[in-house]
């Protein structure tokens, strides 16, 4: 090897580090300028009434977002009725059968659903649900909701539950226990922080989903806890009062994007801990 | 003198086309360790699988013949009732990882619904724990995760998981082959003692091992039983020229 040529490779080795730099900095910058940005101009609308208070008609100041927050509540709930328990006992099938016909068809099914413009859902769910029931519902948005967390669960309740070794099963099979018990009380366990992640990501995700919400839960300008009525939410507060000429619900919905961003970031690091506290070594 | 608990008669097994074993038949003595050798890929370990019918979790198996424990044929009888009177320890460790020590050992009833008061349970605990050798070295760290103890340990550990069941034979399927000398030391001890109260069926790679702790030993080749007999027989007069030969070295 040649002195040049030790050198040209110093030389490559130190262009590809800045390369590496200047891509991080891409990420890192705009994450960083959103959060700044948000705090800067949600904080200061954060005050108790801003919470517990409803918004206020046009004209007159102050107001808060309380039916937002209790909307978005009892749409994440709904949502989690809907998805979380056949999302889990999708993701048991797939880790459980992983090359048979069926779960293949399945697997390509939820990868699909997965890959479906979350308008596109709202408007599936509009026709299935809204119009059958001749309204817009807190009950319709909850399933449009429940539509994209399922294929984030169950990917990661077949991801998580494939890691865990073979030989934990056989085990337990080789006790005496039958199949659907060494799933639940065996297996499930083990993976019980993955599975929990999962559902918390899910969470976050879809509680900032605004386009499926629009033909659905509709927003409502009042307190409502009718799932058969329309229903009020964060997103859909921000979409409605942004694109208002009133200065005071812009701030009503900078205020409401803080508490919405605190909320995702919140999900994701109590999602991390659970992932990295509850992790079981095999 | 000998009784026989397990009768294999003309056993023949398939994974899809394959035929992995051929025509096997063997009598397994009551109280006796019983050594099955051979090269890898000769059957040893889809053998030993298949008498408490685990390979029924590999999808495209298939197996003809009977294997008899007591008389009753155990490839008709319910796989979960063969699998609580034959215990299997396996190759690497697996103690359930959510679980203590405590609960590891008493799994098997948990698991399957067995309602025991404390004290039954604590019994239990102990004398498998006692059995296994392990009692002394865990019995102030009960209530501590299984998955703590050294390798060799968590080996016993899931002897004694399959003892607590009381099964009438108890599967080795190279039991040492994940662990250190010393380790395996204890373990081959521990199987001398244990034939007091337990048949055993021992897989394993290791000629010397199988010289050492069996009674009977198996000689597997390319899924056929070349020969039987007694461990001491088997390695001084070798009927087969092939037995003769993997057990100086020269093939496996």
């Amino acid at each position: 090897m040649t002195d040049k040529g030790i050198k040209y490779r110093k030389l490559k080795d130190k262009l590809f580090f800045v390369y590496i730099i200047c891509g991080s900095l891409i990420i890192i910058v705009p994450i960083f300028y959103i959060l700044y940005y948000i705090v800067l101009k949600g904080i200061s609308s954060i005050n108790w009434e801003f919470f517990v208070s409803l918004p206020s008609p046009p004209g007159e100041t102050g107001g808060g977002i309380a039916n937002a927050l209790v909307g978005t509540l009892i749409l994440l709930i709904l949502s989690g009725l809907f998805a979380i328990a056949p999302s889990i006992a999708l993701g048991i099938y797939l880790s459980e059968h992983r090359s048979s016909k069926l779960a293949n068809s399945v697997r390509l099914g939820v990868e699909i659903l997965q890959s479906v413009p979350s308008i596109v859902i709202g408007i599936i769910v509009y026709i299935w649900i809204v119009r059958p029931l001749g309204g817009f519902n807190a009950l319709s948005g909850g399933i449009a909701l429940a539509l994209m967390m399922i294929p984030i669960i169950t990917k990661s309740t077949e991801e998580t539950l494939k890691l865990i070794p073979n030989s934990l099963k056989e085990a337990s099979m080789a006790l005496g226990v039958p199949n659907y018990k060494t799933i639940l009380r065996i297996i499930l366990p083990a993976g019980l922080s993955g599975i929990l992640n999962g559902i918390l990501i899910a969470i976050a995700r879809v509680s900032g989903e605004t386009a499926p919400l629009l033909f659905t839960a509709f927003g409502n300008p009042f307190m409502s806890t009718n799932i058969l009525k329309p229903i009020n939410n964060l997103p859909l507060l921000i979409f409605n009062y942004a694109g208002s000429p009133y200065k005071d619900w812009h701030a009503l919905a900078w205020g409401a994007s803080f508490v919405l961003v605190v909320f995702v970031l919140l999900m994701n690091i109590i999602a991390k801990i659970i992932a990295k506290r509850w992790k079981v070594q095999f | 003198m000998e009784s026989t608990i397990l009768t294999i008669k003309d056993f023949n097994f398939y994974y899809g086309d394959a035929q992995v074993l051929k025509n096997i038949n063997l009598t397994i003595f009551n109280n006796r360790v019983t050594a099955i050798m051979g090269p890898s890929g000769c059957g040893k370990t889809t053998l030993i699988r298949a008498i408490n019918r685990m390979h029924e979790l590999v999808g495209n198996a298939r197996s003809e013949g009977i294997i008899e424990l007591d008389g009753e044929n155990i490839l008709n009888m319910d796989s979960i009732y063969v699998r609580r009177k034959i215990g299997m320890v396996f190759q690497s460790p697996n103690p359930f990882p959510t679980m203590s020590i405590y609960d590891n050992v008493i799994a098997g009833y948990k698991l399957n619904g067995t309602r025991l008061n404390s004290s039954e349970k604590d019994k239990i605990v102990e004398e498998s724990l006692e059995k296994a050798a392990l009692w002394k070295e865990v019995k102030d760290k009960l209530h501590k995760k299984g998955t703590f103890l050294s390798g060799g340990q968590q080996q016993r550990l899931c002897i004694a998981r399959a003892l607590a069941m009381k099964p009438e034979i108890l599967l080795l399927d190279e039991p040492t082959s994940a662990l250190d000398p010393i380790a395996t030391t204890h373990i081959e001890e521990l199987i001398s003692e244990l034939k007091n109260y337990v048949t055993m069926i021992l897989v394993t790679h290791n000629i010397a091992q199988a010289a050492r702790i069996s009674d009977y030993s198996v000689f597997l080749y390319l899924g056929e039983l070349i020969e039987y007999g007694k461990t001491k027989d088997l390695f001084t007069t070798p009927k087969d020229k092939r037995t003769e030969e993997y057990l100086t070295g020269k093939f496996g």
